[in-house]
């Protein structure tokens, strides 16, 4: 074959190959959005987002009770999370002795890849126990998820905030040194705030992981279709409604879930957004020097 | 009568030896140079002063450094009050990506001077110490990462003057600058030796003659020669320090 | 702040407490997860547990299919995915000017890694299932499986072929080598320890993923033989025995399986990165 007829073909095919992420997403929204939309479109799409009943024997099909339990679930993960994570963080890029991050590092890869379902078992078989000791009722509850949840987060907040904080120039803390602040004042007054663009970035990632998890929730949470009135009461997340009665709706039950799939893709894609226009903004930090 | 004196100081990195048998006594507020060719020791021995190696694993000293006759390496000092006595200016300009005045009153923070009017007085009289107050006044509250080059180093001085040291390290403050700003340093460092000790790092011989009055030539670790800057630069009495200023080195 | 409760200097202290209390708690939390769960686990793990198939819907016996479905999925993950995330992280990295197209091309890579498992099980389930009717199958869910993978093999790939020195390239055309070649014969073998640890990376997130092929593989508890077989991966079965109560002593077992599987997967990619470095640094 002519040479530089192969050269073409292979750039041809690796185009191909790398286009093939975008053609898969828009597969994926065409396949929810076909299933999807039906449901959304007879129950009414308002209806559908901010109606607070949700019983498809009934033709009812209101997702707002598990848009809630989601944000709930997430939040308080993220209040939890967000501590802990920031200040090992910190402690991995600037406080640490090297052979502690060296023990550090593999921990946070493990954390980060122990399945999904593993954490929900061990939740169940721990947590859910405690819980219904310490607070009475089943021990299945919002707070039993986030808890379960915030070490699943752990691992991206720590490890996409520490790249953060690593990359800010060691120029800024040594002048901060020599000026005579001590290593927290460096820390809280300097660098913190500098990396603070990518710290959020991590945040969102972790929100974006906490929204989209689905097992581990459904094995503690409870999954009851009701407002939470209490940290203590069952909660059912918009994952965890798609997973319960996947297994066996038919009709426009099975579009509905559909549709709960398309707010949650929603929810996701708004969270990308945000972690995109901080990306922009860090770049705009660097070169022209705002913050 | 001397503030730095420095006796058979050596320091290793790990293995390597960076600096051997270093002497040298830094008289009060006088501007003393360090010359010396690339890679020899000086920003080593200078971040030694105020111990900002201290940071770096692997470093390993021996030998004494005193300020006004006390050992700074003594576990009783206190390294934050070191500092604060011993400011830094740096090769890059590297101020903190902060508003100008945030910049300058950073080290007053972090000392506990909170008083909004001393706080403002002090950034002020830094500002107008460093001969950039009339350049920046109008712009007090924007990014210190805007101004130009020159300006950004003047506003390391600023924020280092601010806190009041007695001696002030200067690591090659100039290179990265054009000559405009070289000379406007240059005439700030000669307002600033009568109120501060100074050790600049320079590789520009004429900077060393114009700005101080003692030099110390470092080669390969070790101080060659330390004397008046004019008798080191005319009668050097090291045949290595006579190459070296002369261009014949290496 | 007016005035100070505390001198820095004890701020510092307190902080510096502080901060390792966050690093030890994150390490504790870590050790009694996995320390609870291989505890209990060793109490059913045997080899017997490991290569003998379910009896009584998973109350004894052992997860030798579910091993073989884990297998299955996984590979079928990696075959596809492999190919296409390092192809276009060559395409990127060799082939293509910055611009919109490669914007979008990262944007869609970073958008696919964020997509909840779970929607993925949906689209296993209305494209490859139904729509192409490879049907409830190993294949279908390998094939989710390779969609979730592929964004972080395409990632880890590109940051590798990054870092192949550039002088590498100038070599190799000088010598007359055309694009392609240059690629094929040096760029990727000198990038190929990144790349294999971004293909495992991939895989591990396949190997360890259950909500996406919840509605793809079925759960059957035999072993698959062809893939168009339904299968019952590892963190399935855990799901299923958890859930339905079946055996909390056999779900020990199973994590405990998953957890030294990760274990392994950690220790393996730390050794070739670890080795990776030193190579690059040794030249
Ligand atoms: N952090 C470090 N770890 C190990 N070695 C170092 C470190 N910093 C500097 N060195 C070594 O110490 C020696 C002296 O370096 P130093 O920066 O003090 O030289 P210098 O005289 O300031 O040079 P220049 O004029 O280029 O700034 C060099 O050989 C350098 O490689
Ligand atoms: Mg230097």
């Amino acid at each position: 074959m002519n040479n530089s007829l192969q050269e073409y073909l292979i750039e041809k095919g690796l185009f191909i190959t790398a286009i093939s992420s975008i053609l898969v997403i828009i597969l994926i929204i065409i396949f929810i959005f076909l299933e999807g939309l039906p449901a959304m479109e007879s129950y009414g799409f308002l209806n559908f987002i901010f109606g607070s009943l949700w019983a498809p024997t009934q033709g009812e099909f209101g997702v707002l009770t598990m848009i809630v339990g989601s944000l709930g679930i997430t939040l308080l993960s993220l209040v939890m999370a967000i501590p802990l994570s920031l200040f090992c963080a910190i402690f991995m890029a600037e406080i640490a002795p090297s052979n502690m991050r060296k023990i550090l590092k593999p921990v946070i890869e493990t954390l980060a890849g122990i399945p999904s379902v593993v954490y929900g078992f061990f939740g169940l078989i721990t947590l859910v126990p405690f819980m219904r000791e310490q607070f009475g009722g089943t021990g299945f509850s919002m707070l039993t998820a986030s808890i379960i949840l915030t070490v699943m987060i752990l691992p991206t907040i720590i490890s996409v905030s520490e790249d953060a904080i690593r990359s800010i120039p060691s120029e800024y803390k040594e002048a901060s040194l020599a000026l005579g602040a001590t290593q927290w004042q460096t820390i809280q007054n300097v660098i913190f705030p500098a990396a603070l663009p990518g710290i959020i970035t991590a945040i969102i990632l972790g929100m974006g992981r906490a929204i989209g998890e689905t097992l581990a929730v459904i094995m503690v949470a409870g999954n009851v279709t009701q407002y939470p009135t209490s940290l203590v009461d069952p909660v059912r997340a918009l994952t965890a409604n798609i997973a319960i009665e996947m297994g066996y709706a038919t009709g426009l039950h099975y579009n509905a879930l559909f549709g709960t799939a398309i707010v949650l893709f929603f929810m996701i894609v708004f969270l990308l957004i945000i972690a995109n226009y901080l990306q922009y903004k860090k770049k705009v930090v660097i070169g022209g020097g705002y913050l | 009568m001397n503030r730095i004196e420095v006796e058979n100081l050596n320091v290793h990195f790990d293995d390597a030896q960076i600096l051997k048998d270093v002497n040298i006594k830094i008289p009060k507020n006088t501007v003393t140079s360090l010359i010396g060719p690339s890679g020899c020791g000086k920003s080593t021995f200078i971040r030694t002063i105020n111990r900002m190696n201290d940071l770096i694993s692997g470093f390993k000293k021996e030998g004494h450094i005193y300020l006004d006759g006390q050992e700074i390496y003594d576990p009783s000092v206190d390294v934050v009050e070191l500092r604060k006595k011993v400011g830094m200016v740096f090769q890059k300009p590297n101020p903190f990506p902060k508003s100008v005045f945030d910049n300058v009153a950073y080290g007053l923070k972090v000392h506990g001077i909170t008083d909004k009017n001393i706080v403002e007085e002090r950034v002020r009289e830094s500002l107008k110490s460093a001969a950039l107050w009339e350049e920046v006044k109008e712009k007090l509250e924007k990014s210190a990462l805007g101004l130009s080059g020159g300006q950004q180093q003047r506003l390391c001085i600023a924020r280092t003057i601010a806190i009041e040291p007695e001696v002030i390290l200067m690591d090659e403050p100039c290179s990265a600058l054009d000559p405009i700003s070289t000379t406007k340093i240059e005439d700030l460092i000669h307002k600033l030796k009568k109120e501060y000790t100074i050790v600049i790092v320079t590789h520009n011989m004429q900077q060393a003659t114009r700005v101080s009055k003692f030099t110390s030539f470092f080669l390969h670790g070790e101080i060659v020669e330390s004397a008046r800057t004019e008798r080191l630069f005319l009668e050097p009495k090291d045949k290595r320090t006579e190459d070296y200023i002369t261009g014949r080195f290496g | 702040m007016s005035f100070r409760l505390l001198s820095p200097k004890v701020y510092q202290k307190i902080m510096k407490i502080v901060f390792w209390i966050s690093g030890i708690i994150t390490i504790m939390i870590l050790l009694v997860i996995i320390g609870y769960i291989l505890f209990k686990g060793f109490e059913v793990l045997s080899l017997e547990f490991i290569f003998s198939a379910p009896i009584d819907s998973g109350r004894a016996g052992g997860i030798f299919p579910m091993i073989i479905s884990s297998l299955y999925v996984t590979l079928i993950s990696g075959l596809v995915a492999a190919p296409l995330g390092v192809g276009a992280a060559v395409y990127l990295a060799e082939y293509s000017e910055d611009g919109w197209i490669v914007k979008l091309i990262r944007f869609g890579a970073e958008t696919l890694a964020s997509i909840p498992s779970i929607v993925f099980g949906l689209f296993g389930l209305s494209f490859f299932v139904i729509f192409l009717g490879l049907g409830w199958s190993v294949l279908s869910g390998g094939l989710v499986l390779a969609l979730m993978a592929l964004p972080t093999i395409f990632k880890v790939a590109e940051v590798s072929i990054d870092a192949v020195p550039e002088s590498y390239r100038e070599g190799s055309l000088a010598l007359g080598a055309t694009k392609w070649e240059t690629v094929y014969r040096v760029v990727l073998p000198a990038a190929t320890p990144g790349i294999t640890t971004g293909v495992i990376l991939g895989m591990a997130r396949a190997i360890s993923e259950a909500a996406a092929i919840l509605f793809a593989v079925g759960a059957a508890l035999t072993i698959p033989v062809s893939i168009f077989d339904p299968g019952r991966p590892l963190p399935l079965h855990l799901y299923i025995l958890a859930t339905e109560g079946i055996s909390l002593e056999y779900a020990f077992g199973t994590a405990a399986v998953m957890v030294i599987i990760v274990l392994i997967i950690t220790v393996v990619t730390n050794n070739m990165v670890d080795r990776y470095q030193k190579k690059l640094m040794g030249r």
